[in-house]
């Protein structure tokens, strides 16, 4: 990568206000591809809204954002076809096993075509067909963490990924983690607790 | 763990897009028919309580029938519209619908076709032997199929405006049937003339070109506004 | 050339820049509005001929046809005021929204009221389902929608936009409902006298509605108005200028 080359995603000079109550402001970064960055603090201080904001499903108050040096939401086509979001509800149906919500998810994204090794990848080889009501939180956790290794998206914006997930499961996320970052991607991603991987960089978000 | 891939894989075309979004909510309907079936056991009870409440006389129910069976299947269609992008919204599914690379308002057309068929088309299909419960002449029974058939799917697509400008608002909110009920209005007259015609002895097929210029007409503006509503929708 | 036009808008687009410059224009709107009321008024309830048919009664519609006209309009309003909102993110677009949905459906509400008034006299009963009045029923739900739809939310920048979206729905459909509730009334045509067609009026009675009609239109101008400011100042209670405004009323 040419050091000069935009960053994937830049965000600058942030700021969210609801009902005149100012959540956070002038929150900036950037991430190139390789780059891991966590975005931390308190309960209340605005992580899922950052998280939003970032996958475009809020329109902050101020700022803008730029997709590989174009500004969102008008280089948006391009900037979703590699993002993967992964929100505070995983994002499955309940009634329908990991299988089958990795296959509706594919007729939405790009995708390879590979779902029962990303199952077994993430330690759930015994489950394919199991209505997903029935697996634990942190399974289901874990069927959404399958589905990033098989998107093509450069950029994963995840809330939370690691709750409700148990220590093995945390090395797991680790290594899929690592991966996406050698093979040139990018992570933003939220969470209380710390990740084994190094260079991770850190947001901080303070209650304004 | 991609870039052994010598080339990125495609996106997906809108007809997978729409058909991978159908088959899922069909699938879904299929795990849980039981509930699938509560619109059609509401469409009928009440149909039932209607001779009870009005009387039993055939003329006068014959007089009631084009008008009670079209409010109620709007009724029906209405009731199981709830769940349009309600439970998309609880799981996180409408988050990814919404992120996803392809056109919303495909997605959304996709989520109205599979409502349709799994209400609106037993409606319809019910209709003939439900109007005969409400002695209708068999003369409008061909209409009320036909108007009921365009009129559920124009209902649908109100209904998935509806729900996505509430779709953050907690369950079984009442609003929802509020905003979308003044815009049933014309299928409503359109549906009813065309059965009352045909009882007439005339010919109900004005009406009833009407009431498909209706439904085509929603089938171009109601997705692009749901999809649009669901934007604003989402967060709450 | 362009770029000052654009200044120009920016100025008048800002809520800031909006009240300033509106209350330039509200002793025009108030002067004129209640003037060409006071003439309206008179001139149709004092001086306009009876109806040949109806007496005297006939004269509710002084009141009755610019309240149907400026309830119809002020949906237009509404929804363009929505649209802009929408497309452009016009904040002071989604303040005139706000303000001309209670005032639309006020209106709606009061050309109901005086068809129903009108219609004891004239068909002996206060409510006919009418193709005029039935339509505007519907349109006074579909006004209540997006009222009610503002309120259900929490977030007022969500709302906004929510409401914009159902008032241009409303919009396409207004037209559709019309037609087809006219088209209903014509197969059920009752034996009653039917509103007189404007042009069709005696010119002396004629005259004094379109005054009327003008009036009204000044009117809402100016209630608008009205309320657009107060809206601004309740959403921008807490900028410098709002506070300026408050601590000069004080001092004064």
């Amino acid at each position: 990568m040419l050091p000069s080359s935009p960053p994937l995603l830049a965000f600058c000079a942030l700021s969210f206000e609801r009902n005149d109550r100012l959540l956070f402001e002038r929150v900036e970064g950037a991430v190139h591809g390789g780059d891991i960055l966590q975005v931390v603090g308190a309960n209340g201080a605005g992580k899922t809204t950052l998280l939003r904001i970032l996958a475009t499903l809020l329109t902050p108050t101020q700022g803008e954002l730029r997709w590989c040096g174009g500004l969102l939401p008008r280089a948006r086509a391009s900037y979703l076809a590699e993002l993967a979001f992964l929100g505070h509800v995983p994002g499955l149906k309940p009634g329908l096993s990991p299988r089958e919500n990795l296959r509706w998810l594919a007729g939405l994204f790009a995708q390879r075509d590979a779902i029962e090794e990303a199952l077994a990848a993430v330690g759930l080889a015994k489950w394919f067909d199991t209505p997903c009501a029935q697996l634990s939180a942190g399974m289901q956790r874990r069927v959404a963490l399958a589905r990033l290794a098989l998107t093509r998206a450069r950029l994963w914006i995840l809330d939370e990924p690691l709750t409700a997930i148990d220590r093995a499961g945390v090395a797991v996320v680790e290594q899929l983690f690592r991966s996406h970052l050698q093979s040139g991607g990018a992570i933003i991603f939220s969470s209380h607790q710390a990740v084994d991987l190094p260079g991770v960089k850190y947001l901080a978000l303070t209650e304004s | 763990m991609r870039s052994p891939n010598p080339e990125p894989e495609a996106l997906p075309s809108l007809a997978t897009g729409f058909a991978a979004l159908l088959r899922r909510d069909l699938l879904l309907a299929w795990r849980r028919r039981g509930e699938a079936a509560n619109p059609l056991w509401f469409f009928a009870m009440i149909t039932a309580l209607v001779p009870l409440a009005v009387g039993p006389e055939p003329a006068l129910l014959a007089r009631l029938a084009p008008g009670m069976v079209w409010i109620l299947a709007l009724l029906g269609t209405m009731l199981a519209a709830d769940s349009l992008f309600r439970e998309d919204y609880v799981d996180g599914a409408l988050e990814q619908l919404v992120l996803s690379p392809q056109p919303l308002w495909v997605l959304v057309l996709a989520r109205v076709t599979a409502h349709w068929l799994v209400t609106g088309v037993p409606i319809t299909l019910a209709s003939p032997l439900l109007a005969g419960w409400l002695a209708l002449p068999a003369g409008g029974v061909p209409m009320l199929v036909a108007g009921l058939a365009l009129g559920t799917l124009t209902f649908c697509l109100f209904a998935a405006v509806g729900g996505a400008l509430t779709v953050a608002l907690g369950a079984g909110n009442v609003l929802r049937p509020l905003l979308v009920l003044p815009l049933y209005v014309p299928v409503l007259i359109f549906g009813t003339a065309a059965v009352a015609r045909a009882l007439e002895g005339g010919d109900g097929s004005a009406p009833l070109a009407l009431l498909g210029a209706i439904t085509a007409v929603t089938l171009a503006i109601a997705p692009v506004a749901a999809a649009a509503a669901l934007r604003v929708g989402i967060d709450g | 050339m362009a770029e000052r036009r654009w200044q120009w808008f920016h100025r008048l687009a800002s809520p800031p820049g909006f009240y300033r410059v509106s209350g330039r224009w509200l002793p025009w709107l108030a002067g004129t509005s209640l003037a060409l009321l006071a003439v309206g008024v008179v001139w149709g309830l004092l001086y306009a001929p009876p109806d040949a048919r109806q007496g005297n009664s006939y004269r509710i519609i002084f009141l009755h046809v610019p309240a149907s006209f400026l309830a119809l309009a002020g949906y237009y309003v509404m929804a363009a005021a929505g649209a802009i909102h929408l497309i452009w993110r016009v904040k002071l677009a989604d303040v005139v929204m706000s303000a001309a949905a209670p005032l639309g459906a006020a209106l709606t509400f009061l050309a109901l009221f005086s068809g129903s008034l009108w219609g004891k006299p004239t068909w002996g009963t206060y409510w006919v389902w009418d193709a005029r009045i039935t339509s505007m029923l519907v349109l006074l739900f579909l006004y209540l929608g997006v009222v009610t739809l503002r309120q259900a939310y929490a977030s007022r920048e969500t709302a906004g936009r929510a409401c914009a979206v159902l008032a241009l729905v409303g919009t396409v459909n207004i037209p559709i409902i019309y037609k087809s509730v006219d088209w209903w009334y014509s197969l059920h045509q009752p034996a009653t006298i039917r509103l007189t067609a404007a042009p069709s009026m005696h010119p002396d009675m004629f005259q004094p509605l379109v005054v009327m009609i003008l009036a009204f239109y000044l009117f809402y101008a100016w209630v608008l108005v009205l309320n657009v400011r107060a809206e601004i100042l309740v959403r921008e209670r807490r900028a410098g200028w709002v506070r300026d405004l408050a601590g000069e009323g004080e001092s004064e």
